[in-house]
């Protein structure tokens, strides 16, 4: 099974993760999305981060987990390779997660630096079942 | 975009005639090959844009439109300021996002010897690239102060001079601009980033003047043919990612508060007058400010880059912009002059002359429209029109537009080969990525002549130099 991978838009660039669950689908969305800034492969899991959040709707929910995650990214100058959500619970207000992201201090030299994710859209979001996976995808602003 | 679903207004005008909840017309500015060329969504987010209430006049698509989130790249809507809305999709989250270009005493013979010594010098000096910072750490006291001063702020730190503040649109800073409403996260991501140019389209070029259209205006601005001139552009970094990025989620659930409907998520919004909608208003004005403070403060290192190769050298501010905006300014509607909110998404204002925002040296010509091209091909600077005035709300272009995915790009051109493709043209440049700068190959965007003349020809703004690229760097 492919895991993730990018789709074409004119002027930015689309993510979209597949998995077996929802949750599995966010985690390789958000692969997806630090693929576009660095090589994956060459990032370390030497430092953890909790990331929480919530949002009205699961479309919602996944713009909030990547934009949380290039935040947290942002801040603490890290770049991120690995990604954990436990559950998505639903709530009275609509939909939670506590995911995990794994990666490293942000080095150019080591990275292969491409371009910067200014944040993640609600264009072409969808998350759903499509056939035996979930897909979680959305529209990348660089 | 099918010809037959539009309105024929003029050769360059096209007009998306009202159907279903639209509140007023779209209008598409571009020749026949221009619009034909457009994305079908160019028309469904012109459309859209036209369903939000208070849109005023006509939804607005510039010659260089492409499809975008929410409004379409080179959109423009005014909004009534009781019944409007401010949508984060009129904004995007790069909100400030412009260019400036400096004027040189310079001319061609005189740099281009040393091109490579400027750019290697300018690409040490500037901080460029993913997560690149800049020295000017800023306490929290002092990131309120330079988001409510902008480039003012900057300025009196020593990065600048008081001149620059002149021929920066809204003099370097808007007022009203209120920190209390910027996210902690926001200001966290902000740090150091003060002075740093991005990544993605974001460039600093050194240009040449090769090419004069009209000769009484370029000398009212200063410009002369052979004339170098130094084009920077990037916007308000993490800063307005994240003020963006909080307040479409913000916006998302105003727009359900208020039952406003959307034809699109990204045009999550909230009336102007509600709580919600200040404080986007006035967090965004903070974005806009640092964007101002940004190019400001590049502006002195690119300055100091050139006293240490060409002593004695006069850099001046020729005009700073920003095409990502929301602003209140005053426009005539039905024969009465009203302060309007206008949202400018990839649109550069463009200003007739005589308004009073504009510099009494520029003020009988119009404002200065800075159209940036691709590294190989040309810039552009035209001038506002007092037509442009009535049919744009004072609004063109922003650039060529990409033809041409980031994918696909990448998988046509490699970024150490394109360099050397480009020295051979007389193109020295520098980059933090050889796949960002893949991604910016010329190739990959529109014809930028063909954009202009449309502009020019439906009266938007007229032409009056054209720049050549000589040295580039990229993030």
């Amino acid at each position: 099974m492919v895991k993730y991978g990018q789709f074409e838009h004119k002027a930015d660039i689309g993510v979209r993760g597949y998995g077996k669950t929802i949750e599995e689908a966010f985690e390789n969305g958000a692969k997806a999305l630090f693929e576009i800034m660095v090589n994956l492969k060459k990032i370390e899991k030497k430092k953890k981060v909790k990331i929480k959040c919530q949002a009205a709707n699961l479309e919602e929910l996944f713009v909030e987990w990547l934009n949380a995650l290039l935040s947290e990214a942002g801040i603490k100058n890290l770049i991120f390779s690995d990604f954990k959500i436990n559950k998505i619970e639903k709530e009275n207000s609509g939909y939670a997660l506590l995911g995990v992201a794994q990666g490293e201090k942000f080095n150019p030299t080591k990275h292969e630096p491409k371009i910067e994710a200014k944040a993640a859209t609600y264009s072409q979001l969808e998350v759903g079942k499509k056939g035996k996976y979930y897909i979680a995808q959305t529209i990348i602003d660089v | 975009m099918e010809l037959k679903d539009l309105k024929k207004i003029s050769d360059y005008q096209w007009e998306v005639p009202v159907t279903g909840e639209m509140l007023v017309p779209g209008r598409i500015f571009g020749d026949e090959s221009l619009v034909e060329a457009m994305d079908d969504k160019v028309k469904e987010q012109v459309s859209n844009v036209a369903c939000l209430p208070g849109v005023i006049k006509a939804s607005l698509a510039m010659p260089d439109a492409h499809w975008g989130y929410g409004f379409c790249i080179g959109g423009v809507a005014a909004m009534d300021s009781e019944s409007g809305v401010i949508s984060v999709g009129g904004v995007g989250f790069d909100s400030g996002c412009g260019v400036r270009t400096l004027k040189t005493n310079l001319t061609l013979d005189d740099v281009k010897p040393k091109i490579k010594e400027l750019i290697d010098l300018l690409f040490k000096v500037v901080p460029v690239g993913l997560g690149s910072r800049g020295k000017i750490i800023l306490s929290p006291q002092e990131a309120d102060e330079l988001f409510r001063e902008g480039a003012r702020w900057v300025i009196k730190k020593g990065y600048g001079i008081e001149d620059d503040l002149e021929y920066i649109e809204d003099k370097g800073f808007l007022d009203g601009a209120e920190p209390a409403y910027v996210s902690e996260t926001a200001k966290k991501r902000e740090k150091g980033q003060v002075g740093t140019l991005g990544s993605g389209n974001h460039y600093l070029e050194v240009q040449y003047i090769d090419k004069i259209f009209d000769q009484d205006s370029a000398e009212k601005f200063g410009l002369f043919k052979n004339q170098i001139l130094v084009s920077i552009h990037c916007g308000s970094r993490a800063l307005g990612h994240q003020i963006g990025t909080d307040y479409l989620k913000i916006l998302a659930d105003a727009s359900r508060k208020y039952g406003i409907k959307i034809k699109d998520r990204e045009l999550v919004c909230a009336p102007i007058k509600s709580s919600e909608g200040k404080k986007y208003a006035m967090a965004n004005l903070c974005a806009l400010n640092y964007s101002y403070a940004n190019r400001q403060v590049i502006s002195h290192l690119t300055r100091n880059c050139f006293e240490k190769i060409f002593p004695g050298v006069k850099v001046k501010t020729f005009w700073d912009l920003t095409h990502n905006s929301a602003r209140w300014e005053e426009h005539e509607i039905n024969k009465e002059l009203k302060i309007v909110l206008v949202h400018r998404k990839g649109s550069t204002r463009a200003f007739g002359p005589n308004r009073k925002e504009l510099p009494l040296k520029y003020r009988d010509v119009g404002q200065p429209v800075i159209v940036g091209g691709t590294m190989g091909t040309y810039s552009f600077i035209l001038r506002g029109t007092s037509l442009g005035m009535e049919l744009a709300f004072g609004s063109a272009c922003h650039g060529a537009g990409r033809s041409m995915s980031r994918i696909q790009a990448k998988k046509k051109w490699y970024g150490e080969k394109l360099i050397k493709e480009l020295e051979v043209k007389g193109i020295y440049s520098r980059t933090a990525s050889f796949s960002g700068f893949a991604e910016e190959a010329p190739g990959a965007y529109k014809d930028i002549a063909q954009v202009i003349e449309a502009v020019h020809n439906a009266g938007l703004a007229k032409k009056v130099v054209r720049m050549r690229p000589l040295g580039v760097i990229k993030g």
